[in-house]
């Protein structure tokens, strides 16, 4: 799905969409719809992964491409434009996150710049391999609505990073910066998000035959 | 390795960081432990599901709503284009 993460590119001159950014900007609406065409589906499923709503997803999708309408001319190809457009759609989602009333929602941010600890992060339970590689489950219509399903479960602000990190392959950092909170925080709430989402999936995909279970304390 | 140190380690480790005194030490955890192999093994497979999965189908009728909404934008933000 992702063809190219926002972090691996600091070499704009091979950006193959920054032609068509180029385009745009001179005012060349089909330029536009094409730039709009290679990105819809990869922000829809940023916003959708990241929000678990349609709607919300389909708002976040929308103000993303009017964003962009209206700050094009700022783009100056610093970084690829996949990074810039995801950036962008990761900004209104987390807005949308953040504005969320009446909803069981938890702070993302750390204003108070605590530190969140490993000390209470919950061990493997069930660990055992799986039977299938991810290349074939990911094929089939049971095992997409399995991980959207975990997923959707996941408290928010572990699905924010695991989304922004490693669903979109934002750098730690850069999802510090759009999280408004510390690296050493980012690390600690994937690593819940890892091991909430592996121990759900695992207890699915793994083979019950071939568990181990661990001799020692750490789990 | 503590518990705690464990787990950083871990984290560290699925994303390949460049904490090769740290990953060495975790390495040889690893190497010992077939446990910790399989959590390993299965994190990483878990990323991959996420990341290699199928795109989200955007809903026809919102895709066309969309494009009408972009088009008049447009009209507002590029006045002079022929879009």
């Amino acid at each position: 799905m992702s063809s190219q993460p926002p972090e691996s590119a600091s070499v704009p001159l091979a950006d193959p969409d920054r032609e068509i950014v180029r385009r745009a900007q001179a005012g060349d609406f089909a330029a536009f719809e094409e730039l709009v065409g290679r990105f819809q589906s990869r922000v829809y499923g940023l916003a959708y992964r990241m929000l678990g709503e349609p709607h919300d997803a389909e708002d976040v999708t929308q103000q993303t491409f009017l964003s962009l309408v209206e700050h094009l001319r700022d783009f100056r190809g610093e970084s690829v434009v996949a990074a810039w457009v995801l950036r962008i759609a990761a900004n209104h989602a987390l807005k949308l996150l953040r504005k969320r009333r009446g909803l069981p929602t938890v702070p993302l941010t750390d204003p108070s710049g605590t530190q969140e600890g490993y000390g209470d992060v919950p061990h493997p339970e069930f660990i055992a391999p799986w039977r299938d590689d991810p290349a074939d489950l990911a094929e089939r219509h049971e095992i997409r609505e399995l991980i959207d399903r975990v997923l959707a479960d996941l408290d928010e602000k572990y699905r924010a990073v695991f989304v922004l990190r490693d669903v979109e392959g934002f750098s730690i950092q850069e999802s510090a910066n759009l999280l408004g909170i510390s690296e050493a925080n980012v690390k600690v709430r994937l690593l819940r998000a890892r091991l909430a989402l592996r121990e759900q999936l695992t207890r699915v995909l793994g083979d019950e035959a071939a568990r181990v279970f661990p001799d020692h304390e750490h789990g | 390795m503590t518990c705690e140190e464990l787990l950083k380690a871990l984290n560290d480790y699925v994303d390949d960081e460049t904490m090769v005194a740290v990953c060495q030490e975790f390495a040889a955890h690893l190497a010992g432990c077939n446990p910790c192999q399989v959590v390993v093994d299965n994190i990483r497979k878990t990323i991959r599901l996420y990341k290699d999965g199928e795109p989200y189908p955007m809903p026809p009728a919102f895709a066309a709503g969309m494009r009408d909404a972009l088009r008049e934008k447009w009209k507002a933000v590029y006045p002079q284009s022929t879009g």
